[in-house]
């Protein structure tokens, strides 16, 4: 068996006195979309942003394609293939769409590739295409959702971490969003994604981790995760 | 009058490019970095003073002297980020204010100390004598000056809005944390802003030598007019300094041919108060 492209062991993040993150271990294996899922608060955030680069590692590692990158710089981090698309979207909002687009691009080494990889952006989302001279600041929550994922997807990325793409989203926009990552996935891409709502990030993984408190409570196979009571207390906050 | 109006006019305009020229490398440094950069008179005046060295010492006029002065104001601005801009950011606002001001007082006494307090004053016709197209007169000096100025000040804002390194730098002055996130390195960006910003000051300052005394102290005078035009173009708007520039320098001669020179600097503030009352972020400045 070949060796996960993301290991994280016991990550601990700590903000002066407070704790981010905790305790928290998980694997990603090439070509698999993971979960992360727990309620508000309970540091799927913080993980990401700390896998990223864009908070501090207090302890522990994290391993990205046989590397450990804690302690990195984030414009570090995403030239080695890890691209976040991260909470609050933080899309540039005084510039165009395609401008966000072709920003995603820059860690690309091989410039050749940046109009196929924009094409295939706007393949997934082609609403983005229809709004690409448009400024990103003037786009709806579901379209800035979308240019926020593909702004991280425009790096081609060994792996990508999404931020609650269903946050604020109408039901129906969160059902293309998904698709669209059913669609990435069965192209081989492995995805790591943050999700408070359970039902949705369940059935579009292959495998799923609980946090609370900063910590990973439970693990498993979606499938066996969504019949999981255990998994609906955890979010209850019922002990 | 019809005719010396028209000329009133133009030699308004070529004065107000170079305003423009001259303010748009602090506009830029704001806009990128919410930094007021008090030596920004200072790094002019160091553009005039190379423009002096280049003449004394080798006899050069602007074509030598320009892009001479480009290169050092330049390397000055980029010096001056690593050395000091970058840490004092960390600080508090108090902190950048009074960093930036040392390092004005520190290049104005270093030039006090290496050139003297003697004004100079470049030849006249280093540039070319004046000539008449179309019954108005032309001065070689303010016509190099003033087109110069409106070239590199839309190069800059050319860069700032059509390249993808502008693109790069106005992502890391609107989220260096999610630029960082699209593999750019802040303090790259940040020491080129200074670095871009450096070059249009010192061009300006060589340009201003050719018609202008040189003095330790002439960035004081001239900075005042900087602050000005960048505040009625709006804080971080090239294109706002440039329109702001422009319509200093008409308002300018124009009050000093119609109402009386000593009369132009109340007029033009008097203007500056009254759009500033009504659009308080300025012409082009985002509310």
């Amino acid at each position: 068996m070949t060796s996960p492209l993301l290991k994280i062991d016991h990550l601990e993040v700590r903000y002066g006195d407070l704790i981010g993150v905790a305790d928290v271990s998980l694997e990603v294996p090439r070509g698999s979309v993971v979960a992360l899922l727990g309620s508000n608060g309970a540091g799927k955030t913080t993980t990401l942003n700390a896998i990223a680069g864009i908070v501090p590692v207090s302890r522990g590692s994290v391993v990205f394609d046989g590397e450990n990158i804690a302690g990195q710089p984030a414009y570090a981090i995403v030239r080695k293939g890890l691209a976040l698309s991260p909470e609050g979207w933080r899309l540039f909002a005084q510039q165009s769409v395609e401008n966000n687009l072709l920003l995603g691009a820059t860690p690309l080494a091989d410039r050749a590739r940046v109009p196929r990889l924009l094409d295939r952006v706007y393949t997934v989302f082609p609403r983005l295409a229809e709004r690409r001279a448009q400024r990103a600041g003037t786009m709806s929550g579901g379209e800035r959702q979308m240019l926020a994922v593909g702004r991280a997807l425009m790096s081609e990325p060994k792996l990508l971490l999404l931020d609650e793409p269903s946050l604020g989203l109408a039901p129906a926009i969160v059902d293309t969003m998904y698709d669209s990552f059913a669609a990435l996935h069965k192209e081989g891409q492995t995805i790591l994604l943050a999700e408070q709502s359970v039902d949705v990030a369940l059935e579009a993984a292959d495998h799923a981790y609980v946090l609370q408190v900063g910590r990973t409570v439970l693990e498993g196979p979606a499938k066996v995760m969504a019949d999981n009571p255990d998994v609906q207390r955890v979010y209850l906050g019922v002990e | 009058m019809g005719m010396t109006l028209v000329q009133v006019v133009v030699s308004g305009l070529l004065l107000g490019a170079v305003y423009s020229l001259f303010s748009s490398g602090l506009t830029l440094i704001w806009g990128m970095m919410n930094v007021v950069n008090f030596a920004h008179g200072d790094f002019v005046m160091l553009g005039m003073y190379t423009a002096v060295v280049v003449w004394t010492a080798l006899g050069g006029g602007p074509w030598a002297s320009v892009p001479v002065a480009a290169i050092l104001i330049a390397t000055l601005g980029i010096v001056s980020y690593f050395l000091l801009v970058r840490h004092i950011m960390r600080g508090p606002m108090l902190a950048q204010i009074l960093g930036t001001f040392g390092l004005a007082l520190f290049l104005r006494y270093g030039a006090l100390w290496i050139f003297g307090a003697n004004f100079k004053t470049l030849p006249d016709d280093l540039v070319g004598h004046s000539f008449i197209v179309g019954g108005i007169r032309f001065e070689g000096a303010r016509v190099l000056a003033g087109l110069v100025g409106l070239a590199v000040t839309l190069l800059l804002h050319f860069i700032l809005t059509r390249t993808s390194v502008g693109s790069r730098m106005l992502a890391v002055s609107e989220d260096a944390v999610a630029a960082q996130l699209m593999g750019i390195r802040p303090q790259r960006m940040q020491a080129l802003a200074w670095g871009l910003a450096g070059a249009a000051t010192g061009i300006a300052g060589a340009l201003i030598a050719t018609f202008f005394y040189t003095s330790p102290t002439v960035g004081e005078t001239l900075s005042i007019v900087a602050f000005v035009t960048v505040a009625l173009g709006g804080f971080g708007s090239v294109l706002g300094a440039l329109v702001a520039g422009l319509l200093i320098g008409v308002i300018e001669s124009l009050s000093a041919f119609l109402i009386g020179p000593v009369y132009k600097d109340v007029i033009v503030y008097t203007v500056f108060v009254l759009v500033l009352w009504f659009r308080p972020q300025g012409l082009m400045g985002k509310a």
